[in-house]
């Protein structure tokens, strides 16, 4: 299936629906007193565009607008796992204090755009279409960073990230022109039959590889594109950040996987993917993981500010979905679109706690954690350590299983240099997650420390978020077989 | 019901946990009892489970076998057989007595017990799973609430010691998951199902691997290899063996005292326990290789080191600890023999241990809730204060250190019969350590119990009924297991028989 412009439209509705919210919403910002209703209806537009999703899930897998775009299984996962995250983040955001003093409707509208910018991340099939979601998802990031008004950090982080993110964005379009320079095309099937046809020169492919690595590099947050991470995630919103670490990560890895799965390599009868002999981006790769999960953990190790923490470990977290990448095999990818799944609920999970504590005492450093046990409710606390014990990866909690997957994909490859050092790493990530844990639990609050109120809409997220941390870690038969089905890319 | 009996003697304690969840924590005496209510079904199941046992099948009995995510073939897939069933039986009747030890606790009861029922179904379910990733699921279900009840309820370092004892199980095991990955994806069709790997346990790759520059061995370290020491890895610091040993002296002396019951009791004999039910039948080579080196000569070390280090204390339990260390050296010898003497003795010390052990910390706690300190040098002459105590208590330490017609002693001596006729040398060394032994369990004795009575204790309450009723179940088991061994061996005979038949012909 190859379509027009027009003829593209009719499988285009997640797309116009979300694009109709954000329009809706911007022009209800002006008429709408109550800001509560702002975040409903953004919710209820995600949903609508999430039925959209799931309905075209079932449907024909093609080429949109003039292979600009593809419509198959791994786009339509990855705009599901970007719908659930920004519906997670609207609902959180309705509990913290902190978004309620911005402006909801410029709020609201900037994450759906940015919710829209991953969608065409993970549908681009052309290096142009690559580039402008890329940006667009940057840009609307940018804004969200710097949103909090009146605070130094936080525009500290967004100049930050803007410099980093320009610079990133050049590296990759630099790297974009030498492979149109050497194919003489800008859509990955031509790329495609062009290098696989052709006699590329390996050097100068390897260096544009590298430099596009640059650019999605940055967006999933690997070594040495990841240093922007820690002052962003610290200086954003809490609720943006949540979106930042699960969706902003997701959709690079949507792009990543499209461009050098499909794109530049090719798969072989048994599962394995081939890539362009004298090309070694898969090894460049396998360093990259494994430095990125050690410095991920080690700095996190010292790490006082939570948010700052949990940005260290999503660096290791991302070394982790590397891992996935490089056995070059099936598996391994399909163990990287589970562990987004389960990474995002238990992510979510721990920044929406988060969120709740500095609600009750303005706090985000680790000693504002203290006892949290033992004041008021101890249902968030109990969450929290669920969560940190997940991102762990011990069981019976999701993110174990998560990790099984990645580990059971290297292992199969007979890579066990990666596999002792993400074990190893494990090991490491425990003791600052446990550190949290036993500020929680094994300490007791002082009487200057706050209370933690939880209301009901807070409650029942958390609720559902740790519920299914533990369903996924005990019962994931549905969910690797929605992964495995998603591991569909349309190409011809 | 008898087909399911495994499954309710694992799930009963969840259950309970779920109720204790659901009570007031305004009660803490209701929370106490319902803990009790949820622990004697699996101990009555136990004894009916003991009758019901058919001790001349070596095979696994009372299996039960369900697909849990078939895509991977995993299954929930559990039994017992003679390997396996002197540990459940301890487990549940450990579980029980404990629940009275604990009934001390007075902060945050509720999650206190919810904490230990969910320990408790852990413990039972790693010594039923019969797939490895149940087993797995399993051996790390008890890390998080041990954590806990170490951290929340221990002693003054309590935090220092839960993050340890969290930090070094955790880095076995996750070489013990690196190394069930490595089997499951040699065996074809992918399996975790141990009975399917077990048969496939031969072929193993014995091929050396160009990795091990400097084999001075004499070892043939091929796949097999490595993954019998990734898994002796993870084992061993549970069991633990030198130099892995030294989360266990600050975990069991700042945890409180039921829970160094339950950590001396079952959680060193999963180490031992798990060396026998994976290593020794999945990779029979290598077990034959290697055994020497890291079970006989490390267990022999463990025992005198171990017993050099008690002497050293001046904190009861500290002592109480390195004697564990010292006693679980005599399983790791005794296995390591691969004779009937042997490796029946092993299995019988790991019984005994967790019972005499048991008791020790027991009388330890005793004293602890009365004095509130655990100095050796600080007390003396309780036997004029406390007759009751100190006679029971001699009949724990009297057992530890190998007293004829107390169990200790046959377990001691079977394991010293069986390697004497493999490894006399090591066999020397390794009696030398019941001369140890003897030496600091007696100079405790005279310390605490004999000599001028400590003014300070002269009003000391003599040991009360909730006490007592903890440590006579546990005395007159090893009473009975000292002079009628067999109520334990013919359990084991079998099984234990059939294992040593697949490594012997391994055997150099």
């Amino acid at each position: 299936m190859d379509l027009d412009n027009l003829a593209s439209l009719e499988y285009f509705y997640p797309e116009i629906i979300l694009a109709g919210a954000i329009l809706l919403v911007i022009v209800l910002d002006l008429v709408i007193k109550n800001k509560r209703v702002i975040g409903a209806l953004s919710i209820l537009g995600c949903l609508a565009s999430l039925g959209a999703t799931l309905q075209l899930y079932s449907g024909p897998s093609g080429f949109l607008f003039h292979r600009m775009m593809v419509l198959d299984h791994f786009s339509l996962f990855f705009k599901i796992v970007a719908l659930a995250a920004t519906i997670l983040v609207l609902w959180m955001s309705f509990s913290s204090r902190e978004v309620a003093s911005l402006h909801q409707g410029e709020y609201a509208t900037i994450l759906l755009s940015s919710a829209l910018g991953m969608f065409f991340m993970a549908s681009a099939t052309n290096l142009l279409m690559a580039y402008l979601s890329l940006e667009m998802v940057s840009i609307t990031s940018y804004i969200l960073t710097g949103f909090l008004p009146r605070n130094r950090r936080s525009s500290e982080a967004a100049l930050k990230y803007l410099i980093y993110g320009g610079v990133a964005s050049g590296a990759m379009i630099y790297g974009m022109s030498w492979i149109f320079g050497m194919t003489g095309s800008l859509d990955y099937s031509q790329i495609h039959a062009a290098l696989f046809q052709g006699q590329p020169n390996q050097l100068a492919l390897f260096i544009a590889f590298v430099l596009i690595l640059a650019g999605f590099g940055y967006k999933i947050v690997f070594v040495p594109f990841h240093m922007w991470s820690p002052d962003v995630y610290q200086g954003a919103p809490t609720p943006f950040t949540a979106f930042l670490s699960v969706a902003s990560n997701a959709a690079g890895v949507a792009i990543l996987l499209r461009f050098f799965f499909p794109g530049v390599s090719q798969l072989g009868p048994d599962g394995s993917w081939r890539f362009l002999s004298g090309v070694e981006w898969p090894q460049f790769l396998l360093i990259v993981s494994m430095v990125t999960m050690t410095l991920g953990n080690l700095s996190a190790l010292g790490q006082q500010n939570l948010k700052r923490m949990l940005a260290y470990s999503g660096i290791a977290h991302a070394g982790y979905i590397l891992m996935g990448l490089v056995v070059l095999n099936t598996e391994g990818l399909q163990a990287m679109l589970f562990y987004i799944v389960v990474y995002l609920i238990m992510n979510l999970g721990a920044f929406l706690v988060v969120v709740l504590v500095a609600n009750a005492t303005g706090k985000e450093e680790i000693d504002g954690y203290r006892g949290l046990a033992w004041r008021g409710s101890a249902v968030p606390a109990i969450a929290m350590a669920i969560f940190l014990f997940s991102l762990t990866g011990l069981p019976p909690l999701a993110g174990f299983v998560g990790k099984f997957f990645l580990f059971a994909a290297v292992i199969k490859q007979q890579f066990y240099l990666l596999a002792l050092v993400a074990v190893a790493n494990s090991v490491i990530s425990l003791y600052y997650y446990a550190r949290v844990v036993k500020v929680m639990f094994l300490d007791f609050p002082e009487a200057s420390d706050g209370r933690v109120e939880l209301n009901p809409g807070a409650a029942t997220l958390l609720g559902l978020l740790s519920v299914m941390t533990l369903v996924f870690g005990i019962y994931w038969g549905p969910l690797v077989a929605f992964t495995s089905q998603s591991l569909q890319f349309f190409t011809k | 019901m008898t087909e399911h009996v495994l499954t309710y003697m694992t799930f009963f304690p969840l259950a309970g946990m779920i109720a204790v969840l659901l009570l007031p924590s305004s009660k803490p005496n209701l929370i106490r009892w319902t803990s009790v209510v949820f622990t004697i079904p699996p101990l009555l199941l136990g004894i009916w489970l003991y009758r019901a046992f058919d001790p001349n099948n070596p095979g696994l009995q009372f299996t039960e076998q369900v697909p849990w995510i078939p895509t991977y073939n995993i299954q929930y897939f559990i039994g017992v057989d003679g390997i396996s069933i002197s540990m459940v039986l301890l487990t549940a009747l450990l579980s029980f007595i404990c629940i009275f030890a604990s009934w001390g606790i007075e902060k945050g009861v509720k999650g206190y017990f919810a904490l230990f029922l969910l320990l408790d179904t852990g413990m039972m379910g790693v010594f039923v799973a019969l797939d490895f990733f149940l087993f797995y699921i399993f051996w790390e279900l008890m890390l998080l609430p041990m954590y806990f009840l170490i951290g929340i309820w221990g002693g003054p370092r309590r935090e220092y010691a839960a993050i340890k004892f969290f930090l070094y199980t955790l880095f076995g095991s996750v070489l013990m998951l690196l190394a069930i990955l490595a089997l499951y994806f040699t065996s074809d069709p992918h399996t975790f199902d141990m009975t399917v790997l077990i048969k496939q346990g031969a072929s193993y790759s014995t091929t050396p691997l160009g990795i091990w520059p400097f084999d001075s061995l004499h070892l043939r370290w091929g796949f097999q290899h490595i993954v019998w020491l990734a898994l002796f890895v993870g084992f061993a610091i549970k069991i633990p063996a030198f130099p892995f040993h030294t989360w266990l002296p600050d975990a069991h002396v700042e945890a409180p005292t039921a829970i160094s019951v339950i950590l001396a009791g079952i959680l060193l004999k999963m180490g031992t326990y798990g060396i026998l039910r994976i290593n020794y039948p999945m990779l029979p080579q290598a077990t034959a290789d290697l055994a020497y080196v890291f079970l006989g000569a490390l267990g022999t070390w463990n025992i005198i080191y171990g017993a050099l280090c008690a002497m050293a204390q001046k904190d009861f339990k500290k002592l109480v600890a390195y004697s564990s260390v010292s006693h679980m050296g005599y399983v790791m010898l005794g296995m390591a023999s691969f004779t009937p003497q042997g490796i029946n003795g092993a299995l019988l010390q790991m019984f005994n241990h967790g019972t005499i052990t048991g008791m020790l910390f027991l009388m330890v706690g005793v004293i602890y809730d009365r004095a509130h300190h655990r100095d050796i040098e600080g007390f003396g002459g309780l036997a004029a204060v406390m007759p009751v105590y100190t006679g029971i208590s001699a009949l724990a330490i009297f057992a530890s250190m190998g007293l004829p017609g107390l169990s200790g002693f046959i377990s001691e001596v079977l394991v010293l019969l069986g390697t004497w006729q493999k490894y006399p040398v090591l066999t020397v060394f390794a009696a030398t350590g019941v001369i140890l032994t003897a030496g600091y369990l007696l100079w405790t004795v005279q310390r605490v119990y004999l000599g001028m009575t400590n003014e300070k204790y002269k009003l000391m309450p003599e040991i009360n009924t909730r006490e007592l009723f903890t440590m006579i179940p546990l005395g007159i088991i090893v009473i009975i297991v000292g002079v009628y061994p067999t109520v334990v061996l013919d359990l084991l005979r079998a099984s234990l028989t059939q294992l040593n038949q697949v490594i012997i012909p391994h055997l150099g």
